[in-house]
């Protein structure tokens, strides 16, 4: 297997062999000429997956939940994958990543399951979250389930991420849910109560319910919604509800197709992904513009050339204006 | 592995044996080492940790055993890991004796870490063991 091209590997990959998965996986995670080339391989095969994308805070049951729903799918005879992404550390770029160990019952029913870390990416997703999908779906799994790191602005990359968006929240976090409702009300195409056995869950419930029908009112809504976000309510430690989840998420996606909305969300993904891969593409240049020394020849204040960001701090110039100085030169830099 | 990107481990108990504090202990040193570590926990077998190696694509398995089990198991994982086409390093942590050392590393099992290992050796071995791999 180690020699094998990125033609074996997608080959044998729809094939059905995990381990080729697996690798191109890894080859899409690293990133690169090799990332490149399995998205060349694959990107005329993708459309036959429904991917669904689970956020929610941290703790609320995304992994449980996503654990006892794709067991169940696995029972019935289908192929479910799951992306469980984790953050990396800031600092060491290390992770541990956890979500295995609340999904040994779907592993052993033949989920597969792929642990990632954001390496460093914003946002809750990892920069290679949509090339792992692909290589998911022309592998043949369905649905491929996306699981974010819960927090912050995870909401946005995974609604750009996905063609379903799950929302996971739980009683007892009032105050996060009226926080954060405008970002939830955008992104979800459904939500799931979990934990529903515990007290407020009912109050959490019409809380989401009261925003659906405030939204309604005002015209806001993920572009492109098909109906009023379906609200589930789940225990996910018993299975509770979980049955009622898996057929909201079918039926969303059925909703997309009768409506003609999967074309266009699934081209605002790729849309997406090229903003996401462009972001990326730029934060790397401007750290080599951070980097950039001064002429030679630099006079003070600029006058002879080029003055980099170090000694333009030296200098006490403001550090808005150096900004704008470096960008424009990145700009001439893209033009030549 | 190629030089810049983090090594990927597998740990998990392998057995019936309930104590995971030392796993835990070690996966956040993995961490902190800038490893990414897919975490398994308790109650593990060569099966189930071979299918996440697989679907991990994973360059070690770390296992921890404090029963005094490491003679049986220890050589089985590697063993299991050899038929299933897997050439994935194993590390083994826990309550060694060092008379013991010799027949595992005979086994081919990678490394060995006992109680009180610092961070600097747990990670050293383990990154020893993942640019032992051949790929």
């Amino acid at each position: 297997m180690v020699n094998r091209t990125v033609p074996e590997l997608v080959a044998a990959a729809r094939g059905g062999e995990l381990r080729a998965t697996a690798r191109l996986l890894t080859l899409v995670e690293r990133g690169g000429e090799m990332a490149d080339r399995v998205a060349e391989a694959t990107h005329r095969h993708v459309g036959n997956a429904h991917v669904v994308g689970v956020t929610g805070p941290p703790g609320s049951g995304k992994s449980t939940l996503t654990a006892v729903w794709t067991t169940r799918l696995a029972e019935a005879g289908r192929r479910p994958a799951v992306l469980a992404v984790d953050p990396s550390s800031p600092l060491t770029g290390g992770a541990i990543l956890g979500d295995r160990v609340r999904m040994a019952e779907a592993t052993a029913v033949g989920v597969f399951i792929r642990s990632m870390a954001t390496r460093g990416h914003a946002g809750g997703l990892a920069l290679a979250v949509p090339g792992m999908v692909r290589v998911l779906d022309v592998a043949g799994f369905d649905p491929v389930i996306v699981e974010t790191v819960g927090v912050g602005q995870v909401e946005v990359d995974v609604t750009a991420a996905t063609d379903t968006a799950l929302v996971v929240v739980t009683p007892g976090m009032g105050d996060a849910v009226q926080a954060n409702k405008a970002g939830l009300l955008e992104v979800a195409d459904m939500f799931a109560v979990n934990k529903y056995d515990r007290p407020g869950a009912a109050d959490v419930r019409r809380d989401l319910e009261l925003m659906l029908d405030l939204s309604k009112l005002t015209g806001h809504g993920r572009p492109g919604a098909v109906a009023r976000p379906p609200i589930l309510s789940t225990v996910a430690t018993t299975g509770e509800g979980v049955a009622d989840l898996a057929d909201a998420v079918d039926a969303h996606l059925e909703a997309l197709k009768a409506a003609g909305m999967l074309a266009t969300r699934r081209n605002e993904r790729r849309l997406a992904e090229v903003r996401s891969r462009l972001d990326h593409l730029l934060l790397e240049a401007s750290a080599v513009a951070l980097e950039d020394e001064s002429d030679p020849d630099a006079g003070p204040g600029g006058a002879g050339g080029h003055v980099g960001a170090d000694d333009a701090v030296l200098a006490g110039e403001p550090p808005g204006v150096t900004a704008r100085r470096l960008a424009e030169r990145l700009l001439r830099g893209f033009e030549g | 592995m190629p030089d810049g990107l983090p090594v990927r481990v597998v740990l998990a108990k392998l057995g019936l044996d309930g104590h995971d504090r030392g796993l835990k202990v070690v996966a956040r040193m993995l961490r902190d080492g800038g490893m990414e570590v897919v975490y398994l926990g308790l109650r593990q077998t060569t099966g189930s940790i071979i299918d996440a190696v697989e679907q991990e694509d994973a360059d070690v398995v770390g296992i921890s055993m404090l029963n005094a089990g490491h003679l049986t198991l220890g050589p089985r994982m590697v063993d299991a890991l050899a038929d299933a086409g897997l050439d994935v390093p194993v590390v083994i942590g826990g309550i060694v004796p060092d008379e013991d050392r010799p027949a595992l590393a005979a086994a081919g099992v990678a490394g060995v870490l006992g109680p009180g290992a610092p961070a600097d050796e747990v990670v050293a071995c383990v990154r020893a063991a993942a640019a032992s791999r051949g790929r």
